[in-house]
């Protein structure tokens, strides 16, 4: 089996150093969005579904594990947030938090469950176990069932930044979004991010070196949970409401898609990738029910021809990892 | 600067001001957003034929010829309600959409209703069936035109338990709008005199429905609830068929049908149901005509669904309230405040009324499957049983939890 | 569990649930475990054999149940020659499918063959969409199989038995020709080795796709089965495909036997669980499979990934 990601890259410091250049110009590029016209809540939206999809690539771009159940943590994180938020009357930022600590904790328990199976049955156990978090959710009545959460309020961050101010909101989301960002960055070159690379590669080799590869894997599995919480408690500010579409499994094959149409194990591709697939959403709208089929044909010459994903086959072809 | 200037000066920015009233007064400038599901379960009751229905609307309104325009944008909220919130906001907020209309699935439904009260834009909503759009959700912004759970529970239950249907079973799609419309259900028939001898709820979207069946069929209740929708219901009463339920002596009353599922399950299963609708296309002269008008445009040459019938209805008594008021004013709670002032009439629903909490008061029609030796034409398919009228199909205000009313 | 004394005689609602309608549910649910065991079948065999996951299976299966509704009326065939003619026809589409694009795909991660089939489908979904509308059409149940036969403990309709049977057949069949001729030897062994099955002069890109063709074949025989019983709409095997895929996992991915048997016990399975708690039936599955999965890796019979 050939692995998905393109290996051929060299991981230097100075490569590490255009990322960063690269890293500076998005955010950059992003903070002055608001001064452009653009319309700010795509760009929040697409922002919350590129932190989430480069939550899940940290997890299979980088450690191998197709998951494909990423959308329960979007989704429990999101109704914990909401809940806290309209319920609890939380502030903003404890609302996030309880978010976070869900995602996480939920985390803990399907990575336990899940981590030592392989390949395709990993990703089984996944979608199976997020399947159950949407029976939950469909009866749990905090969550009121399809009609999900609604009109969940915004607040004030720490008291001082009022999230109902598109601009505000923007740059919270923004903030966060890189906050994420740059973790994702910073653990993909750390030691930890090296000996994950390895086990991608051969697993049995990291394991006669003396690695322990389920930690490993495990840890990577929780950071990544967690991450792709933060993008749901995130998104809650953005769309005011929680609902099952964030847990459905369709969503978990979206985040596989965005991430793999950007380029699969690429830092920048999952964000190009969110951007590409939301764009198509909004885009798309109005050609009503040729929508899917458009979706469809593109997913079809992605794969047909441009196996990289976007970013991969830009970084293939300059030869630089990105 | 003397007192004269400072006085010339109020006065032109008196003008000024007076100007920039008499403008916006008179403007005549509408854009109109028509957000279903174009594409899965809804798009053949609402989708791409709601926005040709809200197209008729204005064209037939006359207005363009006194200067208004007017534009209409459609949009696929694909069922899921964090697309249906972005794309009502960026309508209102890039697209400068005056008012959002159809929005089938209640979740969706409810969720835009947030976006439209926060945005002061016009709601008129045909496509969603949850009575809380007018009753514990109801906002300024909000009209909810033909149809809701509470009507459908009272027409049909009333009218099965007095024709002696006393005993019933449910099969409950396992969501809030099911429940809703069980909930409503059963308290009619137990108002009147009757008893649900169980029930049973089953997930959404389930392709077999012979379990349940069974466990109906062993109740030995004389009516079988249905309170699902889409292919689940079609896909029940197909099977119903075929488990032999009808000749056994039980009945089945499907809790919401539309014309588009009863072409999906053919004549020769669906004969006999009794179900509700507010509008159907063959009721008189002017439905015919309107009906002909309509299939002539649409694909499949299908007739308007009631919730089609529904957003041409809505749009036509906005415009007649924007035109009453002489101009677009852009402000949904004056708007709607007007819309609910004016009786309603057109060739559709006929004479009605909005109550102050939204809902759109009319008729609503208990029907029956025709047998296809009964049926004429393609879409041929209902008999007239009876007549509800609005006051009394509806939720009594007296019993809604509208925070409105209560001013 | 209740006793099957306490409540003899007619039951009154759904507290009072007696032997005869759990026999019942278990017959019910054995039925539904046939279509399972056919889809997963077709799965199974398309992973086994060219290790792709065919996301696109649901869409061919429906589009078997289009082409039992075309073949009817538009040609004026009857259901019996649809059950020929149908998985003949969406298997040559299949196999146009996989000449033009999945052989493209030989040797790279199931990753990509899932997206691509997955992008397939949307695109025959959105197509029998646009043209059809989601509601879908009727088709009648064959003159011979109307009715139905009082079994004492139930209502079965003649069509549902049927089912049953003639799904096990091809079940049967097709595990057969799989495991136990020499068309299925040279088979197994054309994906253990393609190379070296080339060298006794095997055209083996010919059998993978004949191979995806069976597959979906088999796909679309489900499909013209399902109609009469289920709504023919563009959109019935979106719904269905993530519990066969589940079936499959369950099974073993690629287990030809495995998938049989898991596809009519999670029939039965989820027979039992609509009627002891039927909210939950569209979930079992899913635990089932977190549970499998648990105390075998690789599914019931499967090898490693």
């Amino acid at each position: 089996m050939t692995t998905l990601t393109d290996d051929t890259l060299p991981v230097t410091p100075r490569a590490i150093r255009d990322e960063m250049i690269v890293f500076v110009v998005m955010a950059l590029l992003l903070a002055a969005v608001p001064f452009t016209g653009v319309y700010p809540f795509f760009v929040m939206q697409a922002l919350c579904f590129a932190l989430l999809a480069c939550a899940f690539n940290l997890l299979v771009g980088y450690g191998g594990l197709l998951s494909f159940g990423h959308a329960m943590f979007l989704g429990t994180a999101g109704y914990c947030s909401a809940h806290a938020l309209k319920v609890w009357a939380l502030p903003p930022e404890l609302g996030i938090l309880v978010g976070i600590a869900a995602a996480f904790v939920l985390s803990l328990i399907t990575g336990f469950i899940s981590i030592r199976r392989q390949g395709i049955y990993f990703s089984m156990i996944t979608l199976a176990l997020s399947q159950l978090l949407y029976f939950i959710y469909l009866q749990a009545p905090f969550t009121h069932g399809e009609d999900g959460i609604q009109g969940i309020p915004q607040g004030r961050m720490f008291g001082i930044f009022d999230l109902s101010k598109p601009t505000v909101l923007y740059y919270v989301v923004l903030v966060g979004f890189l906050a994420g960002f740059l973790l994702i960055f910073r653990i993909i070159n750390s030691p930890f991010g090296e000996v994950l690379k390895a086990i991608r590669e051969n697993e049995p080799r990291a394991i006669s070196l003396g690695y322990r590869t389920d930690q490993y894997k495990f840890l990577a599995f929780v950071l990544s949970g967690t991450l792709a919480g933060f993008a749901g408690a995130l998104k809650v500010f953005v769309a005011q409401n929680a609902s099952l579409t964030d847990v459905h499994w369709s969503m978990s094959g979206e985040v596989v898609l965005m991430t793999l149409v950007g380029g699969l194990g690429t830092i920048f591709g999952p964000v190009v990738g969110a951007f590409v697939i939301i764009a198509m959403q909004q885009y798309l709208a109005g050609f009503g029910q040729w929508v899917t089929v458009i979706q469809g044909s593109i997913f079809v010459v992605c794969v047909l021809t441009f196996r990289r994903g976007v970013i991969g086959e830009i970084a293939h072809y300059f030869r630089r990892s990105l | 600067m003397n007192t004269r200037s400072i006085a010339s000066l109020l006065l032109t920015t008196a003008l000024t001001f007076a100007a920039a009233g008499v403008a916006s007064a008179q403007d005549k400038t509408v854009k109109i957003g028509a957000l279903s599901d174009q594409s899965g379960l809804y798009a053949d009751l609402g989708g791409p034929g709601s926005t040709l229905a809200a197209q008729m609307a204005v064209e037939d309104s006359g207005l363009a010829a006194k200067g208004w325009k007017i534009d209409i944008i459609s949009g696929d909220h694909q069922n899921k309600p964090d697309i249906g919130t972005a794309i009502a906001r960026q309508w209102f907020d890039v697209e400068k959409v005056d008012a959002i209309v159809d929005v089938p699935n209640s979740g969706v439904a409810l969720a835009v209703n947030n976006v439209i009260k926060e945005k002061n834009g016009v709601y008129v909503n045909s496509g969603a069936a949850t009575s809380d759009l007018s009753n514990a959700q109801c906002s300024p912004n909000t009209v909810h035109w033909t149809y809701d759970t509470y009507m459908l529970a009272h027409t049909t239950g009333q009218a099965l338990v007095k024709a002696g249907g006393d005993t019933w079973f449910f099969l409950t799609a396992d969501y809030a709008f099911g429940a809703a419309l069980e909930r409503d259900t059963t308290a009619v028939v137990t108002s009147n005199g009757g008893k649900v001898v169980g029930g049973v709820k089953h997930p959404l979207n389930t392709p077999d429905f012979s379990s349940f069946l069974l466990q109906a069929q062993s109740s030995k209740a004389k009516i079988i609830g249905l309170a699902n929708a889409g292919g689940d219901t079609t896909n029940t009463i197909k099977q119903a068929a075929e488990f032999g339920i009808g000749k056994g002596g039980q009945k089945l009353a499907a809790l919401l049908l539309f014309l588009t599922d009863i072409k999906a399950i053919g004549l020769e299963t669906a004969q006999g149901l009794s179900f509700t609708e507010t509008f159907y296309w063959d009721m008189n002269d002017q439905t015919r005509a309107f009906s002909k008008r309509f299939a002539d445009k649409m694909k499949n040459n299908a007739p308007p669904t009631m919730v089609q019938a529904g957003v041409y209805a809505g749009v036509r008594h906005y415009l007649k309230a924007l035109e009453a008021m002489g101009g677009n004013s852009h402000d949904g709670v004056k708007i709607v405040e007007k819309m609910k002032s004016m009786p309603t009439e057109d060739d559709l629903f006929g004479k009605g009324e909005i109550q102050p909490n939204g809902r759109t008061i009319h008729n609503a029609y208990l029907f029956e499957v025709k047998k296809p030796s009964e049926s004429k034409g393609p879409w041929d398919f209902y008999k007239l049983v009876g007549t509800v009228p609005g006051d009394q199909a509806f939720t009594p205000l007296s019993e809604s939890k509208c925070a409105l009313l209560k001013k | 569990m209740r006793l099957a004394g306490d409540f003899q005689g007619t039951p009154k609602g759904p507290g009072a649930k007696s032997m005869q309608a759990l026999y019942a549910q278990l017959l019910v649910g054995l039925i539904n475990g046939s279509f399972y065991a056919l889809l997963s079948l077709g799965l199974a065999v398309i992973f086994g054999m060219l290790n792709i996951i065919n996301f696109a299976h649901g869409a061919l299966y429906m589009m078997g149940a289009f082409v039992a509704y075309f073949l009817l009326n538009l040609g004026g065939i009857n259901y019996w020659w649809a059950l020929l003619l149908a998985p003949i026809i969406v298997g040559i589409f299949g196999m146009i499918l996989e000449r033009t694009m999945l052989q493209w795909l030989t040797g790279l991660d199931h990753l990509y063959g899932l997206l691509l089939t997955f992008g397939i489908a949307l695109i025959v979904q959105g197509v029998f969409q646009n043209y059809f509308g989601s509601s879908g059409l009727p088709y009648a149940i064959p003159d011979q199989l109307k009715g139905g036969m009082n079994l004492g403990f139930m209502f079965l309709p003649v069509y549902r038995g049927w089912v049953v049977i003639f799904s096990l057949i091809v079940c049967l069949a097709t595990w057969f020709l799989i495991e136990k001729t020499q068309l299925g030897a040279n088979l197994r062994a054309a994906t253990e080795n393609p190379t070296l099955v080339r060298a006794f002069g095997i055209n083996v890109p010919r059998m993978i796709t004949l191979t995806y063709g069976l597959g979906v074949g088999l796909a679309a025989l489900a499909g013209v089965l399902s109609a009469p019983i289920n709504q023919v709409r563009p959109l019935m095997g979106a719904d269905l495909i993530i519990v066969v895929f589940a079936v499959v996992v369950i099974g073993g991915m690629g287990s030809i036997m495995g998938s049989i048997i898991t596809g009519f016990a999670l029939g039965v399975i989820e027979g039992l669980t609509k009627y002891f708690y039927p909210e939950a039936s569209n979930t079992v599955v899913f635990v089932l499979m977190v549970l499998v999965l648990l105390v075998k890796p690789t599914g019931l019979t499967g090898r490693a990934a």
